[in-house]
């Protein structure tokens, strides 16, 4: 029959590979494309920040104090006349890397959280489920200042002051946001666990580890993904917070939320001071926010205008 | 109903429970004597350290020292500050009312922006109303509070110069004066906390409105001819509401966390502050006890939460 | 007389991430007072699409009338506002959904669901608002019924809803009643009952309904004039005896092939046919018949000219080049 095949004019465009279909939506939410840029921009003035910006962080010249933005110092100079250029690039590594590492634990920890509850039927996942609404109901903040409260001292003695709070921020902002990832990877199992592939594999003999490694965990990717990336953004949040709580990392490391809790009390003849770094944390969050929604664009297929 | 307040009323003792036994656990697991401060704290007589040690039993097994620890906190029996100079529940009881008027207020302030305007951004979905009430959402919630905060007072304080930027715990004035400066200070604290809080809520709303607002019961109203507005808010709203109350329930630690940040910027009187400034000053009891405030009223506001879902969706309480 | 309802040239279109989908693409459609239409086709051929534009209730964006007129009562409806047509809304032109479990609000009384549309349409106070509601109850024979206005929609069963809905639909008496697919989502038995209750509802208040079904069964059952669809488009229409005795198109004379029949004797009974293929995707279309691809009498100007609708009987119409040549036998 001449007209047999039937026209589906949208079925030759679908024949991309996933991740350049995915790329394709991506690229279609422009604050998230922007905000990709903006964020590559910043990581690579950290990362190569101190070998183009020469001044070290800590040069004291009190005479040249509470200057505003001028071409020797772009960002201004603090009450001790140091260069808040450089001490913010300087503290924008500490930030992002805390916010990466921290992801990184909360990723790790709810995936085996939710894989583990994912994957047995009885007591342990009932208890393990039990365990995530907890931690969800917990106050983050206050726990974690609690937290740092008790262990900073012996982490510092062991690890140096900044190492030591480096992992202790770390840990304790990963443990405390591992719940999202653990739920999401949870629920993909359960709807997995019965798919027919799975089922195939099952009957085919494939280990249980196996099976979750190649069949079920790179399902869980996508979400998993975008819980990860508005985990950064949190986790800087928190870093940050602690830092202006004047409970992060000790005073002589400038990070993002340091160099504004010494700043707060010169809002009036320093504000510059303040909003350098307070526009660096909020430029980082939003772009990293923005990323992670215009990945769960390009990742939700069943996303229809 | 009341079966229903009451079930849930007795869900929430095991979550309390778990948090109690999670901040033992932290503070039994932690390295050294958090009470060997208290040694060589001048302030505390000796007498007195050693009979804290003796009543929290500091070398008895775990369990026993967990249930003697929680009993105490039941009682009401939260210790004694050393840097106060009173007991733990009295100061906290003196700082919660400062900190539940902030949040509360900010609650409030949020619910109005974020109701209005994520109803009305759902329908008219991609409109440029929705595109900029949407990009407000999404700057205000990666706005960190104490940037605000910080912004507020520059602009408010520094450069226009009209709001205080210390909130005064006792206003020196009486009658009409004192509830107008009571109120002139707590505008930029409820402020910053309410946006933040308005801007997730936002987006909550917006979602899920527009979950609802595709659903087949809304098409049936609006067979029925009632108009577009009662449309909305009599049959979409009102089913909206359920999964938004359960997402602001959700969002109540973070909620707490912003307030310890307002207050510490502010120098609110409550126990936000209180927490701080106890850490700094090793005070143990009261972090140990304002943590876990913080803690009963988040499992507080949950049941909140559980009641108004039960009272918005008919189908829960015949369950 | 003019029909109570003319449908003319109506094409509605949605704007998808693919292109327009042309789900409905010049239907016209007329009903007389009191009268039964069936309107029949396969999902997705564009029928709901067609009964939704009526009173607008499809999404609007993506959702777009592009041409065409609806004429109720010898007034376009088509450029009327939403506001305007609330007016006509249940009051003029009733209506009953699919799905009986998710077209009523789960946090309203299905009492309130009934009454609030008396109270807009009629003025009633809230009392007789009420009032009225029990009686409608009664008369779609909800048992108990003083009581069950005050429960909620879980509280019934799909046929019980199914009667809610119907009580609905009915309470402003209205002069139309379009019923879309209403008993699909129920049990055999269920439905039986349902379409009993239509028929009585619509023979005590002298209603015209429009009724959409996939269910040839239920063509024949209640229909008097009949309306097959298509990808979007009308192929043949008629009255139900000369669309059931003579079915002109390929596609009508396929779906009365797959009726399972019971009344010839076995020897007779031949294999129950299906129409191979499915309904095509209403983006860009390919010219000509839209059936073509499915169509066992195809031939070469199928594919390039698209057929109009025209009388090939009295009464009867249908878009088919088949009876341009030849005789249509099978």
């Amino acid at each position: 029959m001449a007209g047999s095949t039937l026209a589906f004019p949208s079925a030759e465009r679908r024949a991309y590979s996933p991740w350049r279909e995915t790329w394709r939506r991506y690229r279609r939410h422009r604050p998230a494309t922007i905000s990709a840029m903006m964020l590559l921009v910043l990581i690579v003035a950290v990362v190569i920040g101190p070998f183009v910006w020469r001044i070290p962080i800590n040069e004291i010249d009190v005479i040249a104090g509470m200057q505003g933005p001028s071409l020797a110092h772009p960002f201004g100079t603090d009450d001790l006349g140091q260069d808040i250029l450089a001490r913010m690039i300087y503290g924008g590594r500490i930030s992002l890397a805390v916010g990466l590492a921290a992801m990184m634990v909360s990723v790790i920890v709810g995936t085996l959280i939710g894989a583990l509850a994912g994957m047995s039927r009885g007591a342990l996942g009932y208890a393990l489920m039990w365990l995530t609404d907890l931690f969800l109901s917990l106050p983050q903040l206050p726990l974690l200042l609690l937290l740092i409260y008790l262990f900073r001292d012996g982490l510092k003695a062991t690890f140096g002051p900044e190492g030591g709070i480096f992992i202790l921020i770390v840990l304790v902002i990963g443990g405390l946001r591992w719940m999202p990832v653990a739920r999401l990877v949870r629920a993909q199992f359960l709807s997995l666990r019965e798919k027919e592939f799975v089922e195939a594999a099952r009957a085919l003999g494939a280990s249980p580890v196996r099976q979750v490694v190649r069949h079920i965990l790179p399902n869980a990717v996508g979400p998993v993904i975008i819980a990860g990336t508005i985990d950064v953004a949190a986790a800087i949040i928190a870093e940050s917070t602690l830092s202006f709580l004047g409970l992060g990392f000790p005073p002589d490391t400038p990070t993002w939320g340091r160099i504004l809790f010494d700043a707060k009390d010169f809002l009036d003849i320093g504000p510059h001071w303040a909003l350098f770094p307070g526009g660096a944390i909020f430029v980082a969050v939003v772009s990293i926010n923005f990323i992670g929604d215009g990945l769960r664009d390009a990742l939700d297929a069943r996303r229809v205008i | 109903m009341s079966q229903y307040v009451l079930r849930r009323l007795l869900i929430a003792v095991p979550s309390l429970l778990g948090i109690s036994l999670v901040l033992f656990i932290v503070l039994a697991l932690a390295p050294g004597d958090p009470f060997s401060e208290l040694a060589t704290n001048p302030n505390v007589p000796p007498e007195v350290a050693a009979a804290l040690r003796a009543k929290f039993g500091l070398d008895d097994p775990i369990h026993i020292r967990y249930l003697r620890w929680l009993a105490a906190m039941a009682q009401g029996d939260w210790g004694f500050s050393f840097v106060s100079r009173m007991d733990v529940d009295t100061l906290i009881l003196q700082r919660l009312p400062a900190t539940l008027y902030v949040i509360g207020s900010a609650q409030i302030l949020a619910l109005l922006i974020a109701i209005p305007v994520g109803v009305y951004a759902a329908t008219r979905p991609y409109s440029i109303f929705d595109q900029i009430a949407n990009t407000f959402a999404f700057i205000g919630f990666s706005l960190p509070t104490f940037f605000t905060g910080l912004l507020f007072i520059l602009i408010f304080s520094v450069t226009l110069d009209w709001l205080p930027f210390v909130y005064s715990g006792d206003i020196k004035a009486t009658g009409f004066r004192w509830l107008f400066e009571q109120i002139r200070q707590a505008i930029m604290p409820v402020m910053v906390l309410g946006l933040f809080q308005a801007a997730s809520m936002t987006r909550f709303v917006r979602s899920a409105m527009l979950d609802v607002i595709r659903l087949d019961y809304v098409t049936t109203a609006r067979a029925k001819g009632l108009g577009q507005a009662k449309v909305i808010v009599k049959h979409a709203m009102r089913n909206a509401m359920i999964p938004v109350v359960t997402l602001i329930a959700l969002q109540m630690p973070a909620v707490f966390g912003g307030a310890i940040v307002t207050e510490q910027i502010f120098r609110i009187p409550g126990i936000g502050s209180l927490l701080i400034s106890s850490i700094l000053s090793n005070d143990t009891p009261v972090v140990m006890a304002v943590t876990f405030v913080f803690a009963c009223l988040v499992v507080l506001f949950n049941l909140i939460a559980d009641i108004l879902y039960g009272w918005l969706d008919p189908r829960i309480s015949f369950r | 007389m003019a029909p109570l309802l003319e449908i003319k040239g109506l094409k509605t279109h949605f704007a998808t991430d693919d292109g327009i989908l042309q789900a409905v693409d010049g239907v016209d459609i007329a009903l007389n007072k009191g009268e039964t239409l069936c309107v029949v086709g396969e999902s997705g051929c564009g029928k709901t699409v067609t009964a939704m534009s009526i009173l607008k209730l499809i999404a609007m964006p993506p959702g777009r009338i592009v041409e065409g007129r609806i004429m109720f009562e010898g007034r376009d409806l088509v450029p009327l506002s939403s506001r305007e047509l609330d007016d006509i809304r249940a009051k003029d032109i009733g209506f009953i959904f699919q799905e009986p479990m998710t077209s009523l609000n789960p946090v309203l009384t299905v009492g309130e669901q009934v009454a609030e549309s008396l109270r807009r349409h009629e003025g009633l106070s809230q009392k007789d608002a009420l009032a009225r509601t029990v009686e409608m109850f009664k008369l779609v024979q909800i048992p108990n019924a003083q009581a069950r206005v005050h429960d909620y929609p879980h509280q019934f069963s799909g046929g019980m809803r199914q009667r809610v809905m119907i009580a609905m639909a009915l309470a402003c008496k209205p002069k139309l009643v379009i019923a879309d697919e209403p008993t699909t989502a129920l049990d055999v038995t269920i439905q039986a009952q349902i379409l009993d209750l239509l028929q009585d509802m619509k023979e005590r208040f002298g209603m015209a309904v429009m009724l959409i079904t996939h269910a040839m069964g239920v063509v024949a059952e209640t229909a008097q004039r009949v309306v097959v669809m298509y990808a979007g488009k009308v192929v043949e229409e008629a009255d139900v005896e000369s669309l059931f005795e003579s079915p002109r198109h390929p596609y009508t004379q396929g779906l009365i092939r797959s009726i399972p029949r019971i009344d010839l004797d076995s020897k007779q009974k031949t294999r129950l046919e299906a129409i191979g293929g499915s309904v095509p995707i209403l983006i860009n279309p390919a010219p000509g018949c839209r059936f073509a691809p499915r169509c066992r009498h195809a031939f070469a100007r199928c594919a390039e000219q698209e057929p109009v609708l025209r009388e090939v009987a009295p009464g009867h119409r249908m878009a088919c080049h088949l009876g341009d040549t030849q005789g249509v036998t099978s």
